[in-house]
């Protein structure tokens, strides 16, 4: 059975948690174990404390891959930030010997090292790739129907010389996986457009990002969208709290809440009550 | 007037972003750029004073945060230049300078006090117990021993103190 280290993140346990309930639902579902990543700290940040001082990012992300490291495991994330986050920090720590030796010096005070052995996945990734859209297929009960427009955010995909999971101008795997789901995802352009929520936009400049966002919601609508279908809690935050705003009502579902529905969970254990945009199932 | 810094290159290259030497000013990474549209954000303009060791004209006012590091102009750029890790490092230096956003601040914060960059609260507290899940995830901010630890790290990279 494939193993993997469980993490969280921020947004995910602290806002959205039937995204983790739903994940690990999924997993146990497809044969996936998922270890919970005791410990772990925000993997940190990549739009917002990486801009701040990228030694504290590099120092802090070694920390958690060494946690990994020391369970034996690959990470497992359920976020496009930490995907990012995290997959750049191995990166770094990989090409540049001198770089890894500072890292481990600081790991050293708290016992910690690491090697470079624990890889980083982005969960959507691990389903595509290990777990495989035709066993997916099989385990999905309640195919769900809805006209879906899948958004792939930002680090999920790029930069596509490093990740090289998918063409990130024309991608298709989340297509693929909602598909197994029973949704229909529609063709659209601008499946990996950005939400507006990333490198500190948000926090600082809300109205801007809220251009991006109404762009996205926009587009989905004059395509007759009916759903919304996210890999990354950040987006997934975006579009469910800006929507009111924006005079939009498009329900917003990160994959693993739209696998719970397909594979049979129970309605309350989505934790769609956290969700601001109502969803009705 | 407008002054060119000597040695801002050097700084540049050893916050991450001495690829903005390569930039011939083909102007693609800023036709591509989502933020260009709606703010000030002209990543070659960025990157040209980058070249010219104009240190304010690179780091100052608004343009520089208005980046949501999407990597569109990285995945576009003919020369290669990885402009998100420019506008990092430029970040960097910046905040390095005393230029923090008090909203960035209460993020960065955030991370020094719980570990993680968005709190808890009993709402959520609540909905997790529904969803038969830890009040608390296993995580820093419910172990005091990781705790001490993460804080060791924000200590020794001057973390703590530069986000105060």
């Amino acid at each position: 059975m494939a193993k993997y280290a469980f993490f969280l993140g921020c947004i995910t346990p602290f806002r959205y948690p039937g995204i983790e309930r739903s994940t690990r639902e999924v997993f146990k579902t497809l044969g996936v174990e998922l270890v919970d990543l005791e410990d772990a700290s925000c993997c940190p940040a990549p739009g917002v404390i990486k801009s701040f001082n990228k030694a504290t990012w590099l120092a802090v992300a070694a920390r958690n891959l060494a946690l990994a490291e020391k369970k034996g495991l690959d990470i497992v994330t359920i976020c496009n930030g930490c995907y990012g986050s995290l997959f750049d920090a191995a990166h770094e720590l990989h090409k540049d010997p001198k770089i890894l030796d500072d890292v481990n010096k600081i790991l050293s005070e708290i016992g910690l090292k690491y090697s470079g052995k624990t890889k980083v996945r982005h969960f959507a990734e691990v389903l595509y790739k290990e777990v495989g859209v035709e066993k997916i297929k099989k385990a999905v009960k309640k195919p769900t129907g809805y006209k879906t427009a899948v958004f792939y955010g930002c680090h999920f995909l790029k930069p596509s010389k490093l990740k090289q999971l998918d063409d990130p101008e024309d991608p298709k795997i989340l297509d693929e996986l909602v598909e197994a789901a029973g949704a229909e995802s529609m063709s659209r352009k601008g499946k990996a457009m950005c939400c507006g929520a990333g490198g500190g936009l948000r926090s600082q400049f809300g109205e801007t990002a809220m251009k991006f966002t109404k762009a996205n919601l926009e587009r989905m609508k004059a395509d007759g969208a009916e759903m919304i279908v996210d890999v990354c809690p950040f987006c997934h935050l975006q579009f469910d709290a800006s929507q009111k705003e924006l005079g939009f009502d498009l329900p917003v579902l990160h994959l693993s809440q739209l696998f719970g529905i397909a594979m049979g969970m129970d309605a309350e254990d989505l934790g769609l009550n956290a969700h601001i945009t109502p969803v009705k199932l | 007037m407008i002054k060119p810094v000597p040695e801002f290159a050097e700084e540049l290259a050893a916050n991450g972003g001495s690829s903005a030497m390569l930039c011939f000013q083909c102007g693609t990474c800023t036709l591509k750029c989502p933020s260009a549209k709606y703010t000030s954000l002209r990543t070659a303009h960025i990157m040209r004073a980058s070249q010219l060791g104009l240190k304010d004209e690179a780091i100052d006012g608004d343009s520089l945060w208005q980046c949501t590091t999407c990597y569109t102009c990285v995945e576009w750029c003919p020369r290669n230049v990885q402009v998100v890790d420019v506008i990092t490092a430029l970040r960097n230096i910046a905040v390095a300078d005393g230029m923090l956003h008090e909203s960035h601040r209460k993020v960065a914060q955030s991370l020094v006090k719980f570990g993680h960059t968005v709190e808890n609260n009993e709402k959520i507290k609540a909905l997790r117990k529904e969803l038969r899940l830890p009040e608390n995830p296993p995580t820093v901010m419910n172990n005091t021993a990781a705790k001490a630890d993460l804080d060791k790290i924000l200590n020794l990279t001057g973390f703590d103190k530069l986000v105060k």
